[in-house]
């Protein structure tokens, strides 16, 4: 199974899905002065999207930081985005922009904080990953 | 000598010194996602609207009627009430924001009135809307919560439900018309009012998460409780408003699913769990659908994802991250 990196802004769905999970994740800090954590191996991405009505800031900024490193981002290898279906076909739009960034699968969209039929699927899709299919895909991003 | 009496000074809003960063990035947000109704060709729904049953018409008058009320309540009590328990001045500023969208979502439904409906037909949904006991119930139940002395968290509560809950009896209709190709310029119109309202409950939500930090323990499990005693209240008036309105055509089980599932994300903009469970919130895919035309079920996982996104192999430069 790979690792898992996540993003949360104060509001916490994020991080509230991620505690559900019961899985070891590291954190993005939200703070920029805070340091960045390192992933030892291939992850996962889990984030929130913050799109306007046109789409634009849909990844919210310390992602694109964490991401800006290309050490960081050789790893990544899916991402699952978090968002609300009430934002039409922007919901969870900013799975879609590092899917296409990373050269990596958008592996799940949930709402705000998932469902538990959310957490059952994304444990059971982790356990299932990083043997044939992922292995040794490193992104194609430099 | 008035001059003289030392009092605390009026503060300037200075938006380049944020307490909450939050506040400046929905405030962005909400300017970015203005909106007027004149934006949208509501005159190309008039055959469509010609082409309902009498019943029909009748069921989406009312329901707009019910729409506007809501609104009504939020622009001019809701979002001005919580005004004096704002913790920054952004977060007044935003409040302001809120309270003028809501008229213009309440005025809105007067632009789909005079483009598709007879005076009337209107004038007697205005009525309806007046006299209905369940509508009246759902508004007079909030209103107590906002009322002058209230518990300015209580409030916040009552305010998520109606921007996160209470709203979704009514949305139902215009998705559900446009998922048959009907009023689908209505629905456009109604999509960004839903996406308003989204901002609005996460914003009063993330508001009240941050106001429980600073409560004890007891006040924390009070506060949870009236949440949840609430949302039960008002449910049970909902179940009542959608029979009346939706049993005539056989949609009133597809609209409890819709509103089990809105009560759940309205639950969780407070921070809280679900209270219905996932069973009683299968929302009928097609009204998925109208609320978020192609992006239906995505799971990878699964292999039932209708719509993957992998990027094009594109060696990507770092200054492309800068978006």
């Amino acid at each position: 199974m790979p690792g898992l990196v996540y993003y949360s802004s104060a509001s916490g769905n994020t991080a509230r899905l991620v505690a559900r999970l019961g899985l070891p994740a590291l954190r993005i800090p939200i703070s920029p002065e805070a340091g960045m954590p390192l992933p030892e191996g291939p992850y996962v991405l889990i984030c929130p999207t913050y799109a306007d009505g046109q789409g634009r800031g849909a990844v919210a900024k310390p992602v694109i930081r964490f991401l800006n490193d290309p050490g960081r981002r050789a790893l990544i290898r899916g991402v699952i985005a978090g968002g609300n279906r009430n934002f039409g076909r922007l919901f969870a739009s900013a799975g879609e922009v590092i899917a296409a960034k990373c050269n990596v699968p958008l592996l799940y969209k949930f709402e705000l904080a998932g469902t538990e039929t959310d957490i059952a699927r994304i444990r059971e899709g982790l356990a299932k990953m990083g043997l044939e299919t992922f292995r040794g895909a490193p992104c194609l991003t430099p | 000598m008035k001059d003289a009496v030392v009092r605390a000074p009026l503060k300037a809003i200075n938006w380049n010194r944020m307490q909450d960063d939050k506040d400046i990035e929905v405030w962005n947000r909400l300017t970015a996602n203005f909106w007027l109704p004149e934006k949208v060709p509501l005159s190309n729904d008039v055959q469509s609207w010609a082409t309902l049953r009498p019943e029909e018409r009748e069921l989406t008058i009312r329901v707009f009627t019910g729409l506007t009320l809501l609104d009504t309540v939020q622009n001019t009590v809701g979002a001005p009430s919580m005004l004096p328990d704002a913790q920054t001045p952004h977060e007044e500023a935003v409040l302001t924001n809120i309270a003028f969208m809501e008229a213009v979502h309440a005025r809105s439904y007067s632009s789909i009135f005079s483009t598709l409906c007879l005076t009337r037909e209107v004038d007697e949904a205005f009525r309806w809307s007046e006299e209905n006991p369940h509508l009246q119930a759902k508004a007079r139940t909030i209103l107590a919560d906002y009322a002058p002395g209230a518990d300015p968290l209580k409030r916040k509560i009552a305010s998520v439900f109606l921007e996160s809950f209470l709203f979704y009896s009514g949305f139902y209709l215009p998705m559900y018309w446009s998922s048959r190709a009907r009023l689908t310029n209505t629905a456009d119109l109604i999509r960004l009012i839903i996406r308003d309202e989204a901002v609005h409950g996460y914003y009063i939500g993330y508001k009240y998460q941050r106001a429980l930090e600073r409560e004890g323990e007891a006040r924390r499990q009070e506060l949870k409780d009236h949440a949840f005693a609430l949302i039960f209240d008002l449910y049970d008036i909902e179940q009542k408003y959608t029979e009346e309105l939706y049993d005539g055509l056989g949609l009133t089980e597809d609209v409890k699913a819709f509103l089990h599932y809105n009560a759940n994300k309205a639950l969780q903009n407070l921070g809280y769990e679900a209270l219905f469970p996932p069973a009683a919130c299968e929302v009928n895919p097609a009204i998925l659908a109208a609320l978020s035309p192609d992006s239906e079920n995505h799971d990878f996982f699964s292999g039932s994802g209708s719509s993957y996104v992998i990027g094009k192999a594109v060696a990507t430069e770092d200054e492309d991250w800068d978006f």
